[in-house]
């Protein structure tokens, strides 16, 4: 869809997501890092395969006058500079602006170009911190935890391509293109869901609550989320309205099927349940019987028959999990690369399917053997190509 | 709706579908300038309107609850009873009306309505329809209903979310839903400007879940080479350490971490703790991430005399990665999130003044805005069918008759 966009990515893992986005729309992306870049580490491939690699050193002049060539001939431009670093001055967004009017220029950065904190160090952990999600996650009584694979920078570089999309639009608008400036501590705000209105309307301040979730019932009565099962744990809720009805009911028919005893459940009209209203020691009462049934049943057969019997609820998948399950596989959702020595690598595809089809990307074997012609579409001289790309050598499957 | 230039103007959605998967996408354009209507029906409000608090004094009501109103604001609401023929002629009108259809219901309830891709090519046939679901609109489990607090847990990230040994956790909401409305924005942001080039619509599909597992590529990439399995390690990193959250004086956390010898030094400097100092098992990241419990320890100890503002101020100043742990409150005081005003107040017509917030970019020349608060329940039918879609009035009071916008 956007193959006759052209992008030069010099972001850092804060943005990566991005320009790969991006090239899984169909943009052509350039990849910047500084020579030796750690590019064989699994997060810089995930999410930097389908671009074109170039190594290039900013910080030296020969390397910002390579750069310059090429804005001249890109639509977007996505960096990462640290506000206040002498990086950051070479990409300010006005002396940008002045040299190529025409692009679309997105900084990602952790808090944005401006502002009181603008230049304060942050990895994932200080900004799942800064934008309230560890104050939502965790034991009620112990620390707040994140997510143990950095979240932020997705939320980031997910902003960043919505960012970049927007103002690339623009340009039909305004007839030139616009700095677009990504605060990862705001793209994760979004995540939080509704616990903001919270506070809003009736000065509540929602907090972590473990296993449990709240914000649900009106006097602030938690509900089980995870429940320990066979082999793992299993995510279910007892939800009102429509959608609850039949999970509720299903629930019960399959334990009822199970000669599971039913407790306090037996005596539930579904049709009418309100989880709003209840108060905790209801609450209760409900989940004992369903934890003990749980506590029987794998996560492989809860996934089966909750998806058979149209219920909602998902097990707690692990990556190893998520790499059997065929619902992927029958979706064509992996890219899957053998390298020179066999080696196999597999790679998310692209996030969307279009007019029933997942667009393909390109390997990094492709990547290079096509550079001679994707530099010349950006400006820049074939003789400088064998300088300059780097030598991923995977091929594909 | 508003005065200014706006990057998106000209640009037509209609949402059909509820909760947060397809109206956040909603949202996000409409901050932009894009006309977005929001359709429900009045015996099918959108379910954050009454299955989720809060609500204005506390009473549950279809114009009462910020959880609808928050990812709404700045569209235009209207009600129609898509099982009734003139309903579904309104809809068909919509669709003729706009450029792009965003959907989140499950695959197939579009088809059975009578507004599957097909037949929304029909009246316009470069239309560009988003469908999202929770496993996409194909596979074997195609059909499975979801929500998206339970479905961020299939994707990996709820198993990443706790301490080693203890169990899974939920990021409070749908996580996933924002992750997958995101995406799907630039999805069809995508569309558009390949319509612009080509004149061809599209029909994007999109699965929440494998939207989802872009946010753990990485450990997915690892699994697939090496066999690792990710598992949930609270606050602990393979790179850094200290890595982690400190209670403070004030009964705040900070979130503090070092990510080289000398950032340590610094922390080290501040801290001056002769343990900490003499010990040399924490003179290199290898030691100090063997020796965590001890070093965390040591660390505690000197958070515990100053305040989570304070100790963040100092070691950012002294070029160490800290922040105070924000709660949901200290959201709506912290001042770089005031200064890029992140916030942004309206006065709902029954909620009264409240806060919507601005998505995670801002823009140079055309800056967005959040030009209207939600909609109340089919506040906006007039508006839309008599002033977009260009009924009159007699055709307006036909649909009346015929009850179309129940």
């Amino acid at each position: 869809m956007l193959s006759a966009c052209r992008v030069v990515d010099c972001s850092d893992q804060l943005g990566w997501l991005a320009g790969r986005m991006l090239a899984d729309l169909g943009a052509t992306v350039i990849k910047i890092d500084p020579p030796g870049c750690r590019t064989e580490k699994p997060d810089w491939r995930a999410y930097n395969i389908n671009k074109h690699p170039l190594p290039l050193n900013l910080d030296m002049e020969a390397g910002q006058s390579v750069l310059e060539i090429m804005l001249e001939h890109a639509d977007v431009l996505i960096e990462c500079a640290h506000p206040g670093s002498p990086l950051a001055a070479y990409f300010d967004p006005e002396r940008v602006a002045a040299r190529h009017p025409n692009l679309v220029h997105v900084s990602i950065t952790p808090f944005g170009r401006t502002g009181p904190r603008a230049q304060w160090q942050a990895s994932d952990i200080e900004l799942m911190a800064a934008a309230g999600a560890m104050s939502l996650a965790g034991e009620p009584d112990g620390e707040p935890v994140r997510v143990s694979v950095p979240q932020s920078y997705s939320w980031a570089g997910a902003h960043g391509a919505v960012g970049a999309l927007v103002a690339l639009i623009g340009r039909t608008i305004i007839g030139r293109g616009q700095h677009v400036d990504v605060s990862a501590q705001m793209s994760v705000i979004p995540a939080l869901a509704h616990a903001p209105t919270f506070v809003d309307l009736l000065g509540i301040t929602p907090s972590r609550s473990g296993a449990f979730m709240t914000g649900r019932a009106l006097d602030g009565a938690q509900f089980r989320t995870f429940w320990p099962c066979a082999d793992g744990y299993l995510n279910f809720i007892l939800y009102g309205g429509s959608a609850g009805l039949r999970s509720n009911e299903q629930l019960v028919a399959w334990m009822r099927d199970a000669e599971a005893p039913l407790e306090e459940l037996a005596t539930i009209n579904w049709s009418t349940f309100a989880p709003t209203n209840l108060i905790q020691e209801e609450i209760d009462k409900l989940e004992a019987p369903i934890g003990n049934f749980f506590r029987g049943i794998t996560m492989k057969n809860f996934l089966e028959e909750a998806s058979r019997r149209e219920m909602l609820g998902y097990p707690a998948y692990t990556v190893a999990d998520i790499a059997v399950d065929p619902q992927l596989s029958k979706r064509d959702f992996w890219h899957d690369t053998t390298d020179p020595g066999g080696g196999k690598h597999r790679y998310c595809g692209a996030y969307v399917m279009v007019d029933g089809e997942r667009p393909s990307l390109q390997s990094p074997k492709q990547m290079n053997s096509n550079m001679e012609h994707i530099l010349a579409e950006f400006g820049l001289d074939p003789l400088l190509i064998g300088v300059l790309t780097n030598n991923a050598v995977e091929e594909e499957a | 709706m508003s005065g200014l230039l706006q990057a998106l103007q000209g640009i037509k959605v209609v949402e059909f579908g509820g909760y947060a998967a397809g109206p956040h996408v909603g949202k996000l354009l409409a901050n932009f300038g894009a006309e977005v209507v929001h359709v429900e029906s009045r015996s099918r409000p959108d379910g954050f309107r009454l299955q989720y608090p809060p609500f204005r004094e506390g009473k549950p009501a279809p114009d009462n609850g910020a959880c609808f109103a928050i990812f709404n604001d700045s569209k235009y609401g209207v009600t129609l009873d898509l099982k009734s023929p003139a309903g579904l002629e309104l809809a068909l009108k919509l669709v003729q009306w706009c450029d792009i259809v965003v959907e989140n219901m499950r695959p197939g309830v579009m088809e059975r309505l009578g507004l599957g891709y097909a037949k929304l090519r029909e009246v316009n046939e470069s239309v560009i329809m988003l469908s999202s679901c929770n496993m996409g609109q194909t596979g074997p489990r195609a059909n499975t209903p979801g929500f998206g607090s339970q479905l961020t847990a299939l994707a990996g990230i709820c198993g990443l979310t706790g301490k080693s040994g203890g169990p899974p956790m939920l990021l409070y909401g749908p996580y996933i839903d924002f992750i997958a409305s995101t995406m799907g924005a630039a999805s069809v942001l995508a569309a558009i400007e390949q319509r612009r080039t080509t004149g061809l619509g599209a029909w994007i599909d999109l699965s929440q879940y494998e939207a989802g597992l872009h946010f753990i590529a990485g450990a997915l990439v690892d699994y697939s080479e090496t066999g690792r399995i990710a598992e949930r390690v609270g606050n602990a990193d393979s790179e850094a350490a200290p890595h982690g959250c400190f209670v403070c004086r004030d009964s705040n956390w900070v979130a503090l971490s070092c990510w080289s010898d000398d950032e340590f030094g610094r922390l080290t400097a501040l801290v001056s703790n002769s343990v900490l100092t003499a010990d040399k098992r924490f003179n290199n990241i290898e030691g100090r991430r063997g020796s965590a419990d001890e070093l965390e320890a040591l660390i505690a100890e000197w958070t515990l005399t100053l305040d989570a503002e304070e100790i963040a101020q100092l070691l950012q100043a002294n070029g160490v990665h800290a922040y105070p742990v924000n709660t949901i409150a200290d959201l709506f005081e912290d001042p770089q999130l005031l200064y890029r005003r992140l916030w942004h107040r309206r006065r709902h017509p029954v909620i009264g003044e409240h806060n919507y917030q601005f998505p995670g970019f801002n823009l140079a020349i055309t800056p967005g805005d959040v030009t209207a608060p939600a909609p109340c329940l089919g506040a906006d039918n007039e508006t839309v069918f008599r002033n977009l879609v260009g009924l009159t009035d007699e055709e307006y009071q036909h649909y009346q008759f015929c009850k179309a916008f129940d």
